[in-house]
């Protein structure tokens, strides 16, 4: 029954993608960015002002989408890449474009050392480069570098990259499976070959990861979300599964019944709450968040919180909270509909007060930086309920077809074989 | 209808199946997803299935396994391998599956017909094992891996396919333990130099010299014991073996 649509979606392959809106907080929340197709959207929250990106790097503006956005973990460098094949390093205080970085691939994840040295990104066929970066702390821009090898997973499309927090692993997901963990080496650029372990267990691709630490716990438990409809919780010294926490019982919130029974919903997104051993997690079809708790001791993970959000269509494409305060960013939007004129659009709105009884979702005038942070990050044009809900499923449908791995009948498999020398004749 | 192809299949004078029956062509597709059955985790391989001999009564496997053979093709060096080392349990690995096939029902004959209980401890699993050798085995689980004659993919577009590689490398290093050993052969000498260099290079690996290569008995099965080795043999031609051992590493 996927067969079908997957020989339809061949022809739409031309065409540019749908990607979903992605939104990423400043570490002190001094400032918010969003993507949304080729567009990069940022707002300071400190000045309460739109931010004007400078870029002096030639080449005409793609039209590509934006695939991964991150701040670093000290808030002065901000990462940008995706479908265009460049990987841009901004600073975070002058909105600079320190770097531009060409990578041969599309780029699927991106990540940066804590120490702003050194960028990581992936790309679509499995390959993990490195580029080191000196000097950018002086604010000076440097010319395009190309990045080093540090490892690959065999023909597999790597959608999440992570630094343990005590910055001794590095870990890379891809849509196989797999979880990678890698020890980070003394000399990046040389590459990472001591494999720590792999954490294996998940049933489909992997979507998402996020790191839970305390400050008891400096080595910190992986979490990892999936198409498997589930999010796992992991030791990644040694690669064992701790628990599985079955999500698809969430998504039976949803008001509207389609019959299918548990159908297999995707984790979109999860996000740690700092300085806490809770995750935020979206999923896919359905309009809220809702909390894990990760119990550290007894290593054990369970939904805690089911937040739905109030108002019209909203299914958060991408989650982000800062370490300063306990605000959940979400973003929901894509760019690329087909049979749409926009070029792409999103809606932003934050929960607060996440772990207590009294979280809610914040009117759009009480979101830090109100109608002039809307207005940057979403756009001028008002978004029509029946796009947005077009657009959770256009992103869903992309999502699978990206990751999922195509399953063929026996006699479609012989129908392609058709044309090879050796299956004409059978003994 | 299976009864009566088994007999044709299968030669009655020795009980073993007729390899014409089972050809294949010489290159399957690694990039590809196929559609075999891939494990989980090296926990959810069954190994008592391939080794029943080897279980105790709880029905667990009562050891693992230590060598691998990768692109085993049609078995010659597992069946080879089986008898020098009768205790430890072995695996081959290919792609293909009618020569997977023709290897699961060669094994299955050998010990039919072995009057000592032979080749109990060799099986073969059909998998891409560029992408799934972490499926199957845990961290230095295997002491011996062996690369006979694999694909040269002679294109440089296609040289990412070559079985030996600086990233696969890093794989082959996590399921070999310390001291374990990595035996690669080629007649193809652009290819020879390839793996040798990629080993070389790779800070895990390092080179055994010719008094451990003399003194292993293993090294000289590499080009007698496998169809390939044979077929180079009878035609005069070269070979370029590059035999590297998994050492301990600190990052």
């Amino acid at each position: 029954m996927e067969e079908e649509s997957h020989i339809e979606e061949v022809e739409i392959q031309n065409k540019l993608e749908v990607a979903p809106a992605l939104i990423s907080v400043h570490p002190s929340q001094k400032s918010v960015a969003v993507a949304v197709g080729s567009d990069l959207r940022v707002f300071d929250l400190i000045d309460n002002c739109p931010v004007s990106l400078v870029d002096e790097s030639d080449g005409p503006s793609r039209k590509e989408s934006i695939r991964a956005i991150r701040y670093s973990a000290s808030g002065k460098l901000f990462v940008s890449a995706g479908d265009d094949k460049l990987v841009k390093i901004w600073s975070a205080d002058s909105w600079h474009c320190l770097n531009t970085v060409c990578s041969e691939k599309r780029v699927s994840a991106v990540a940066i050392s804590s120490d702003d040295s050194h960028v990581f990104y992936a790309d679509k066929f499995g390959v993990v480069w490195v580029v080191e970066l000196d000097g950018i702390n002086e604010g000076k821009t440097l010319p395009s570098k190309k990045g080093a090898l540090l490892l690959s997973h065999y023909c597999s499309i790597i959608t999440s990259l992570e630094f343990s927090p005590d910055g001794r692993y590095i870990l890379s997901a891809d849509r196989d499976f797999k979880i990678r963990v890698t020890v980070f080496p003394k000399k990046p650029l040389e590459g990472a070959h001591e494999i720590q372990s792999f954490c294996l267990g998940h049933s489909e691709f992997i979507t998402c990861t996020a790191f839970v630490s305390t400050p008891e716990l400096t080595q910190g438990y992986l979490m990892s979300g999936s198409g498997d409809s589930t999010v796992r919780l992991w030791d990644i010294t040694s690669g064992s599964l701790l628990d599985t926490c079955e999500v698809s019982t969430v998504a039976g919130h949803l008001e509207s019944n389609e019959s299918e029974s548990p159908t297999q919903v995707t984790v979109t997104d999860i996000c740690a709450i700092p300085n806490s051993s809770l995750a935020a997690v979206a999923i896919q079809s359905f309009q809220g968040i809702f909390l894990l708790s990760c119990d550290l001791t007894a290593h054990t993970l369970s939904i805690t919180k089911v937040i739905k959000i109030p108002g019209e269509s909203f299914i958060p494409t991408s989650i982000a909270v800062s370490a300063s305060s306990k605000l959940l960013w979400m973003v929901s939007g894509a760019s690329n509909l087909p049979g749409s004129n926009h070029p792409g659009f999103s809606r932003v709105r934050v929960i607060s007060c996440l772990e207590t009884e009294s979280s809610s979702t914040l009117e759009d005038e009480q979101i830090p930086g109100g109608a002039k942070l809307l207005e940057q990050l979403q756009g001028k044009i008002p978004i029509e309920e029946s796009v947005m809900s077009a657009a959770a499923e256009a992103v869903r449908a992309a999502m699978s077809s990206l990751l999922m791995k195509k399953q063929y009948s026996e006699e479609k498999r012989e129908f392609r074989k058709r044309t090879r020398n050796d299956k004409k004749t059978t003994q | 209808m299976d009864n009566e192809t088994k007999q044709t299949t299968f030669s009655k004078s020795t009980g073993l199946p007729r390899k014409r029956f089972y050809r294949a062509r010489a290159h399957s597709n690694p990039l590809s997803d196929s559609h075999f059955p891939i494990p989980i985790s090296p926990a959810h391989v069954d190994f008592s299935l391939h080794f029943p001999k080897f279980v105790e009564a709880d029905n667990k496997i009562i050891k693992k396994v230590e060598f691998a053979d990768i692109g085993c093709g049609f078995g010659g060096l597992l069946i080879s391998l089986a008898t020098l080392f009768p205790d430890t349990l072995m695996i081959g690995m290919e792609l293909r599956d009618k020569v997977t096939e023709y290897v699961k029902e060669r094994i299955l004959a050998l010990r039919r017909t072995s009057s000592e209980g032979q080749y109990e401890n060799i099986s073969v699993v059909r998998t891409n094992s560029m992408k799934y050798i972490p499926n199957y085995f845990e961290k230095g689980q295997l002491s011996k891996m062996f690369f006979l004659f694999p694909d040269p993919h002679f294109k440089e577009k296609n040289h990412r396919r070559r079985v030996i590689s600086t990233h696969l490398l890093d794989e082959y290093a996590y399921v070999l333990r310390a001291g374990g050993i990595i035996y690669t052969i080629t007649d193809v000498e652009e290819l020879g130099e390839w793996m040798k260099s990629c080993l070389e290079k790779h800070p895990m690996f390092e080179s055994l010299t010719q008094e451990e290569l003399v003194s292993d008995p293993v090294v000289e099965l590499l080009c007698s014991a496998t169809e390939e080795g044979q077929k180079v043999a009878r035609n005069g031609g070269q070979t370029f073996r590059a035999v590297f051992r998994r050492i301990a590493y600190v990052s």
